[in-house]
């Protein structure tokens, strides 16, 4: 039996599924409710100076049908009094002792954040996430990403909160910079024992174009939301890796962006995450999509030979690798299970119209062929495949050794000819 | 431009409300809105789609339904509309299981497919309900059209006439428009008043002058069509129900078919006593029949049909629908005789071989006290008779891939031409011809 427990940072929890500091993690018996479902660890929804929040929140994105694929939100820090959250907190901590229980903050001076971080540990927290990647509405008050965009700044309030601190301290760091690097290494010289992240992208979600005003909408105007969900997960698997490989940081990894499944959980873990927290599938669908993701997670270690999450974490990070570094001289065709094809021919219209017109209808049946002596192995087409496994994109021994770019302008490696570049 | 307006089209006669086929339902009810865009959103958008290869008018599917899916209802039904003017009816009454939803890429891979006549009919009810009108006729161009017959081909052929700008003119023998369309279709899938609704419709496009009433060969000759218009189209369909020629045929209780069929959806027809039913045939008209007799609730509905199940013309999917109605059937078998005092009574009916050649002393007895004959329609016989360039085979005109049929400005298309087949192949032969007769008429070919 794989154990799945955890140890981010020095927190604990039974499983790597933590709920992210939002609105699932807003009060006591929510927290209570999900703990009972399954999930390993929770980041309270940020304390502070109570907030008053907007009508119309939320937004979706819907893609062909499926509503949700991305999502963003105007909502702003808790909104309810601190002595009711940390009341709740501690009377978590008491029934669930053995869960991550971690305190999201965010405050403005020196002096509010040692009062907050003594207030949150005497009321059970685990850990502390400082909350520096709230997109909207905090930035405008000199918190959140305001914070997280400065280095310096991330740096000497980290340094606070360490000093004040007898539990672990997560910094949750905004997705809005251009390279999260630095931020993560601001992060570390400040004294953070981890990070996590991403926070929310800056994000407009849809305009009502009958209205003229974008969403949400609150009464005759919007403002720029922060943007999560599904959709952001790709964003989100690279800023991970990016600080998972980067050799001076060497921090552990809390991962957050778009994890609405075990799969995606594995994949954050394999780039560097010790843990993953999660919102806005839980939000979409309820606490109990967890017992999936558990389910899920354990059966894939059992398969892949992992014993334990430490054994997986970062296990995919020494591959990503500068696009110097990729082999030029590895080739790949697409090749179609007849068998398996149904006969859409997206793979034709996207070829055609997307790629490099190597894949052509038939005039024998509705399974197309491919033109292999042009077929670049972009993997378009198995993309567009509607059937899982029909379109595999198979290895070519073209008898060319392996030589990157890297090698060919400093070591004059011969690369292959190119295909379809006529 | 400005809105040609319609030619005034006299009352059609009021269909009677309580006509028998007002007791049936849909068999495939209408989508709503949301049963819509979902189903519009499982459509893969296939390339080259087969359900469109499998369209007779060659609707492109994938696009309505995509337009469907982003709320663009009204793109959608001007997609279909483009193809097909009749998209409304045909949405209803397509075997749409042998054509475009039997074509879906999902069959192959044993899911569900898209439910494409249902969501056609969305787009399209939704255009009627909010009046939508996408065509205009063309500039006049000083030509005419006869056309000969209102049925589902003179309607297609009209509208795409009316567009290039040819004035038309329809003969019609009934007061009735709207062909077999208003006819003959099975209840559950569409009923009268429906099709009298799409004629309608479809004349709003304006400069088609429809003399209802008038019997070409009687009413007016042939050498005055030809002589009053640049070209001819001929829609006039299939004639009345061929009989067996056995005995007892003229027996109270014994009726062709299509001949019942249009008393039940026009008028009324007795159904008091009728505990015993008898179809004769196997085609499609014959699973209308039986499909109608048993939904009118009448308690025994038998098939009789000389061939065996896996070779009779009518579609498995009306069949298996009859099946799970109840009705029986009786293969390898032919009516010999229908008999009974002063009305009908019994079938008598000899099993037949392979061959279809009886089998002796096989004779047994079906008691019934309704026979429906559905061994086919006449055929068009002395119409065209004496037109220099038209050939007749087997009383079907002959025409080519364009309509036309060999002599100079006669087009022609739908059953009188093919046969008999479905309102979509009239509905794609009509448009053909008109695109032919436009050709001809502006020097295109000669």
């Amino acid at each position: 039996m794989p154990d799945l427990s955890v140890n981010c940072a020095g927190i604990r929890a039974p499983n790597p599924f933590w709920l992210a500091s939002a609105p699932p993690a807003n009060s006591g018996l929510q927290v209570q409710r999900a703990f009972d479902a399954g999930w390993g660890g929770a980041v309270w929804k940020t304390l502070g100076t109570p907030i008053q929040n907007v009508s119309g929140r939320f937004g979706g994105h819907t893609v062909r049908g499926v509503q949700g694929a991305g999502f963003n939100n105007i909502e702003l820090i808790t909104d309810r009094p601190i002595d009711v959250n940390l009341r709740e907190i501690a009377e978590t901590k008491r029934l669930f002792p053995k869960h991550a229980l971690v305190v999201s903050l965010m405050v403005e001076t020196r002096e509010e954040w040692r009062d907050i971080i003594k207030r949150s540990i005497d009321a059970g927290a685990d850990g502390l996430e400082l909350n520096f990647g709230c997109p909207h509405g905090m930035c405008e008050r000199g918190m959140g990403s305001a914070v997280g965009q400065e280095p310096r700044i991330n740096q000497e309030i980290t340094s606070w909160a360490v000093e004040y601190s007898t539990v672990p301290v997560l910094v949750k760091l905004t997705p809005n910079v251009s390279d999260i690097v630095p931020h993560g290494l601001a992060a570390k010289r400040g004294g953070a024992h981890g990070v996590s992240l991403i926070n929310t992208i800056k994000s407009i979600i849809a305009v009502d174009i009958d209205r003229f005003v974008p969403e949400p909408r609150v009464g005759h105007a919007s403002t720029n939301g922060g943007y999560c969900g599904a959709a952001v997960k790709p964003i989100a698997l690279h800023m991970v890796a990016a600080l998972a490989r980067e050799k001076q940081f060497g921090l552990p990894i809390s991962g957050i962006g778009g994890v609405s499944n075990w799969r995606d959980a594995v994949e954050f873990i394999l780039l560097g995450s010790s843990s993953v927290q999660v919102c806005t599938e839980v939000m979409l669908r309820g606490y109990r999509v967890v017992e999936d993701m558990i389910d899920g997670l354990e059966e894939y270690m059992r398969t892949h030979g992992f014993d334990s999450i430490d054994r997986m974490v970062g296990k995919a990070v020494p591959a990503f690798s500068e696009w110097g570094d990729l082999d030029l001289n590895y080739e790949t065709v697409a090749k179609i299970d007849a068998d398996k094809c149904i006969g859409c021919q997206l793979c034709v219209a996207a070829c055609h119209d997307g790629a490099h017109q190597c894949i052509h209808p038939t005039a024998a049946s509705r399974v197309p062929t491919v033109d292999e002596s042009e077929c670049v192995g972009c993997n378009l087409c198995q993309i567009v495949c509607p059937v899982p496994e029909c379109i595999s994109m198979v290895e070519v021994n073209n008898g060319h050794a392996p030589a990157t770019w890297n090698e060919h302008v400093t070591q004059g490696k011969t690369l292959r000819p190119k295909k379809g570049a006529h | 431009m400005a809105e040609p307006a319609p030619t005034p089209l006299s009352p059609v006669p009021p269909l009677p409300i309580d006509r028998t086929e007002a007791a049936f339902d849909d068999a495939k009810p209408a989508m709503t809105r949301d049963q819509a865009v979902a189903e519009a959103n499982r459509c893969l958008f296939c390339s080259d789609a087969p359900c469109i290869s499998a369209c007779p008018t060659a609707i492109d599917i994938p696009q309505f339904i995509r337009k469907i899916s982003t709320g663009n209802v009204k793109g959608s039904a001007r997609t279909i509309f483009e193809s097909n003017i009749l998209g409304m009816s045909c949405a209803r009454v397509c075997p749409v299981e042998v054509l475009c939803v039997g074509a879906c890429v999902y069959n192959h891979m044993d899911a569900p497919p898209i439910q494409i006549g249902r969501l056609q009919r969305y787009a399209t009810d939704t255009a009627f309900e909010k009046d939508w009108r996408f065509f205009e006729a063309g500039a006049d161009t000083g030509r005419s059209v006869g056309l000969i017959g209102a049925g589902p081909a003179s309607l297609a052929a009209g509208h795409e006439l009316r567009r290039h700008g040819h004035r038309c003119t329809i003969y019609e023998q009934r007061s009735l428009i709207g062909g077999l369309n208003a006819t003959g279709v099975a209840p559950y899938k569409m009923r009268t008043d429906r099709a009298v609704e799409e004629a309608k419709w479809v004349l709003r496009i304006g400069g088609i002058d429809v003399q209802r009433g008038v019997h070409v060969g009687n009413g007016v000759t042939l050498a005055e069509l030809e002589r009053r218009h640049d070209a001819v189209f001929v829609g006039v369909g299939l004639g009345a129900d061929a009989m067996l020629g056995v005995p007892g045929e003229n027996l109270p209780g014994v009726r062709g078919a299509v001949d019942w069929i249009e008393q039940m959806k026009l008028r009324t027809v007795p159904l008091d006593g009728v505990r015993r039913c008898v179809v004769v045939g196997g085609g499609n008209t014959a699973m209308d029949a039986v499909r109608e007799a048993s939904g009118l609730g009448i308690p025994s509905v038998t098939m009789v049909y000389r061939g065996k199940e896996p070779h009779m013309p009518g579609y498995a999917h009306e069949w298996s629908e009859a099946k799970d109605a109840g009705v029986r059937a009786e293969w390898q078998a032919l009516p010999v005789a229908f008999e009974g005092d002063a009305r009908l009574q019994r079938v008598r009916c000899v099993r037949v071989d392979d061959h279809k050649r009886p089998v002796p002393g096989s004779e047994f007895v079906l008691d019934a006290d309704l026979a429906l004959i559905a061994i086919g329609q006449a055929r068009l016989g002395p119409m065209l008779a004496g037109l220099e360039g038209i050939t007749l085979d087997k009383g079907r005109i002959v025409v080519d891939s364009h309509g036309f049929t060999g002599r100079k400005g006669w087009y022609a298309g739908g059953d009188c031409a093919n046969g008999g087949k479905e309102v979509v192949n009239a509905a794609a032969e009509g448009k053909a011809a008109a695109r032919a007769i436009h050709a001809f008429l502006t020097g295109a070919i000669a």
